[in-house]
């Protein structure tokens, strides 16, 4: 039969299987193929937190979407388009994710008696009209992978564990994605190490692709032309990734030393192993005996002369309060990297959440003003930390750098910085005793002097107690307690002079502006664009500094008439603004481990704006 | 005979530095010392500034780091780099200091409370890691700066503000725990020994890796004479045994009497009037780490001796050395980092 091909402009894909099915592993290979083909691309990986949860069961299922297209992608999306359902589990519990009449692509195979029941179906949903209004291709992927493998005579277990290939094959193909890219991973990965392993994901991968080649089954196959993208030189990056190439950044254009304390916590664990194989620029990566430690050692290598920094998620920011006002107090540069996730407590590790910016601004003992900035996409952690790290050493003080888990594992393309045009991260050490006191400042800034411990003459003690001002040496003194936690605050605020003022994509006034910070920028803004192809008039208006604000932000907000401000969390940048500008803004906020939806915001736009707009 | 670790390092410690001619003054910083008078903690900043002039690091590498409490107000004192940090966290920040700079001679000054208790975890992992830092552990058996609540180190009974019944918690025993974290170098001395602890500094000092002293301060104020059986003249000959390596464990006030080992037990025997001598006695070996911990353990029999001095000393490979020797691998490998292609990545592609 004749194979037609369609154009499509965008396609969301979700892989969903058992946690033990590589999932993360054939999302990413797909990411990959497809950044290179030019889409613009954005992703979800949705994993549990068990590391291999019992197969089959609703709670083991791990899964990955991919929205790419042709046009400019901003979220990952809110629905798939296509499912690929690798047991009955996977199709139970992704199923509500998948836009009616959508595609599902199923193992077959895995639709056992024993296995429907493990995922809650009393009856077949493949025999019982449960997937009517879906398209549903039955595939043999297990059987076909074993067939694929015959003759290689390698046990059940290995075969099983190839037929995430049979699939990523066979998604190629329907999207028209070569094999090229998979090829290179699979013999880079395994070729050495393990020539039969690499030869049977081979066999597995092109068996999947020349299924859709050959069957009858799939009759259309579709192409997704590269995007639009400004000219430049691009490659796809995960969030984590680049925090990770940010912090390398910010040391190579400072010439200090990059110091990561670190102790291992999810989402926030892989910038940590990022910077563990980077030994080549210097970098010194330090995984401590627990987040104390780990923050206290970045803070030694800081006074030191290095860049210090921390990584961490909510419950080890928690933890390293205490240790966050000794270099507050010691005025020490430090890039506290917090990767959130649904909390509190324990929460939701491996989910969302942007609910760490109230313990980022306040969470902390006394007067204890710091800078905390925030990523807005994957790519964005590059600028967002490199910008950490340039405030840090020029105010001699801590700033936390906000990511989410969303965007630590979710995958853009990014046009690669060129490294000679980063912004300059000027560093001087003092080294003249003659002028030389620990706690003077300069006008500008209000940063103190960082003398580093070596320096001949400059031998001098500071700690956690109230300095005196100038000398830094211990005092109870009232008055200089007053002006110290004062002048703590101010140079903080300094640091609005030296940030850009806060743009506003769309009008500068009218009826309603919309705020976001943090990973909601691509919900929101495509909720934005949205509304507004349907004639309404939005503004918006996405933050990366949140303490301070940029300084013009207080008349912005005063041109409109109403302000909306979507977040996950129950309510945080909304206390922020509402307290500092007075002004009555309302929220959106929904507290799911998930990114936003774009549908619901457009709903909340449409609901303010009524019919008195556009 | 076996040489110990100290008279290796100290041939290589002459040779490989130019003496400089520091002296007492250059150490003592412009502040008031604000200890209680009588304090323990005087004599052992003396002791701390007296041997240092007799180093020969550079003074501007010296960096003291402290947590909380009494003995955490040190670095104060001393006219070096110092961080007078919070409670528990000097040996992680200690940590980062060293990582960043090997070439800085760090020293931690702590006590029973902020190093044991509050701080216990970091102790433990910086020793077992084996950085060049000398930790300096004050141990008054009691909370002082806090006004004279029961710390780790309390004995069982131990009636304080926060407990009038008497502690009921098992105390630790410092050394035993530094040598149960595979320090590399553990000792014992006294404030109201000045000698010995001068020359505890020097050996902690000399050593290459975690040095771990733990002194006996007394708290005159809220634990006074907590340690007078072992630092009064007229007890201390019987209740203390002085380690020396490569020698018998000799004590009392005539030399009489002796330790020597039954099986793993160590027990008192007169070598004047048995029929023991001296070659029954166990000879210390301060590279013998389960010796270390057979002495360590004399602690809990009442009747021995307490030991003072170097209850074990090995070289190991210092944590900044191997962080060090990774980062060159590295660069030889892969040669120093080059930013741009780091950023490019493994794929790159390119829109016109």
């Amino acid at each position: 039969m004749e194979k037609t091909t369609r154009t499509l402009d965008e396609v969301t894909i979700r892989f969903a299987g058992d946690s033990g099915d590589g999932m993360q592993l054939t999302g990413t290979q797909f990411t990959n193929t497809t950044a290179v083909l030019g889409n613009d691309l954005s992703t979800l990986p949705d994993f549990p937190a068990e590391i291999r949860a019992p197969a089959g069961t609703t709670y083991g299922v791990s899964g990955f979407q991919i929205h790419f297209g042709s046009t400019d992608i901003l979220t990952p999306g809110d629905n798939c388009d296509v499912l690929v359902a690798m047991n009955p589990a996977a199709l139970m519990t992704n199923l509500k994710t998948l836009r009616s009449s959508g595609t599902i692509i199923i193992n077959v195979d895995a639709f056992t008696d024993k296995n429907l029941r493990m995922a809650g179906y009393t009856s077949n949903p493949l025999e019982d009209g449960h997937l009517n209004n879906y398209q549903v291709h039955k595939v043999n992927i297990s059987k076909l992978t074993s067939n694929a493998l015959a003759d290689m005579n390698l046990s059940t277990r290995f075969i099983e564990k190839c037929k995430n290939f049979f699939a990523l094959g066979l998604m190629y193909w329907l999207y028209n994605r070569p094999l090229e890219q998979s090829i290179k991973f699979i013999q880079e990965k395994f070729g050495k190490k393990d020539p039969q392993v690499a030869e049977a994901n081979l066999r597995v991968l092109k068996a999947g692709f020349n299924y859709g080649e050959t069957v009858e089954i799939f009759n259309t196959r579709y192409e997704v032309k590269p995007a639009k993208l400004p000219p430049g030189r691009y490659r796809n990056i995960m969030g984590n990734v680049a925090s990770a190439l940010g912090l390398v950044a910010a040391s190579r254009k400072s010439g200090l030393q990059l110091f990561l304390g670190s102790y291992p916590i999810t989402p926030a664990s892989d910038i940590l192993h990022e910077l563990s194989q980077l030994k080549e620029f210097g970098v010194k990566t330090f995984q401590a005996e627990d987040e104390i430690g780990a923050i206290c050692a970045a803070i030694g290598a800081s006074y030191a002369g290095g860049l210090g920094v921390t990584s961490t998620s909510g419950p080890g920011l928690a933890l390293k309060g205490e240790a966050i006002n000794l270099a507050i107090m010691l005025e020490l540069p430090l890039v506290v990297i917090d990767v959130q996730r649904g909390g509190p407590s324990t929460g939701l590790p491996t989910k969302t959440e942007q609910a760490d910016l109230l313990q980022a601004v306040f969470g902390r003992n006394s007067e204890s003003p710091l800078c905390v900035v925030s990523a807005s996409t994957p790519a964005d952690c590059f600028n967002t930390v490199y910008e950490a790290c340039r405030i840090a050493v020029k105010f001699m003080t801590p700033v936390i750098c906000l990511t989410d888990g969303y965007l630590a594992n979710g995958a853009e393309p990014w046009q690669i910085p060129n490294a000679n045009e980063l912004p300059d991260i000027p560093v001087s050490f003092p080294t003249d005793p003659a002028t030389f006191k620990p706690y003077s400042r300069n006008p500008e800034t209000l940063a103190r002097p960082w003398a580093i411990p070596g320096t001949v003459g400059l031998e001098h003690r500071i700690g956690g107690l109230e300095k005196e001002d100038v000398t830094g040496n211990i005092s109870y003194d009232p008055d200089n307690h007053d002006l110290m936690v004062r002048t703590r605050a101010a140079k903080i605020e300094r640091i609005a002079e030296d940030i850009p003022l806060q743009t506003v994509d769309g009008e500068s006034e009218g009826d309603l502006l919309v705020i976001g910070w943090g990973s909601t920028f691509g919900s929101i803004k495509s909720a934005v664009n949205n509304t507004r192809a349907r004639g309404m008039a939005v503004s918006f208006l996405h933050l990366r500094y949140l303490n301070p604000f940029p300084k013009n932000l207080g008349e912005i907000l005063y041109k409109f008439k109403n302000i909306l401000v979507p977040e996950i969390n129950n309510g945080q940048l909304i206390r922020l603004l509402r307290a500092k500008y007075l002004v009555p803004a309302v929220g959106f906020n929904k507290i799911r481990g998930l990114p936003l939806v774009t549908e619901e915001i457009e709903e909340k736009i449409h609901a303010i704006l009524g019919g008195n707009n556009g | 005979m076996l040489f110990s670790e100290a008279t290796m390092a100290d041939a290589a410690h002459t040779e490989n530095t130019t003496p400089l001619k520091l002296t007492v003054k250059d150490f003592q910083s412009d502040q008031d010392v604000r200890w209680c008078p009588g304090c323990g903690d005087y004599s052992i900043l003396a002791q701390v500034q007296r041997v240092f002039p007799e180093f020969t690091h550079k003074k501007e590498n010296y960096v003291a780091v402290s947590g909380i409490g009494c003995s955490s107000r040190f670095p104060y004192y001393m006219d070096i780099y110092g961080v007078h940090s919070i409670h528990g966290r000097a040996p992680a920040i200690a940590s980062g200091i060293k990582m960043l700079n090997p070439e800085l001679n760090v020293w931690v000054f702590t006590g029973d409370g902020d190093g044991l208790s509050i701080g216990g975890n970091h102790l433990i992992h910086m020793l077992r890691r084996n950085l060049d830092i000398k930790v300096i552990l004050f141990n008054n058996e009691i909370y002082g700066l806090t006004k004279g609540q029961y710390s780790p180190t309390s004995v069982i009974g131990q009636i304080t503000k926060s407990t009038p019944m008497g502690s009921i918690d098992h105390p630790f025993v410092p050394v035993l725990l530094a040598l149960g974290a595979e320090a590399s170098f553990v000792a014992r001395t006294m404030d109201r020994d000045p000698k010995h602890l001068q020359e505890m500094m020097r050996r902690a000092e000399r050593h290459k890796g975690s040095a771990f002293v733990e002194i006996y301060q007394n708290c005159n104020v809220f634990n006074d004479g907590a340690f007078f059986q072992y630092t009064e003249k007229d007890t201390r000959d019987d209740s203390v045994v002085y380690l020396e390596h490569g020698k018998p464990l000799i004590f009392g006030k005539q030399k009489e009497k002796g330790i020597r080992l039954n099986g793993f037990t160590p027990e008192i025997v007169n070598i004047k009037e048995t029929g023991y001598s001296i070659s029954d006695l166990v000879a210390h070996d301060e590279t013998d780490s389960t010796l270390a911990v057979i002495l360590a353990n004399m602690i809990h029999n009442p009747s021995l001796p307490r030991p003072m001095g170097v209850f074990l000393g090995i070289g190991r490979p210092t944590y900044e050395e191997s962080v060090q020797a990774q980062i060159a691998k590295a660069k030889s490998k892969k040669g120093e980092g080059g930013l741009q292609k780091l950023l490019d990545g493994d794929e790159v592609w390119i829109i016109q």
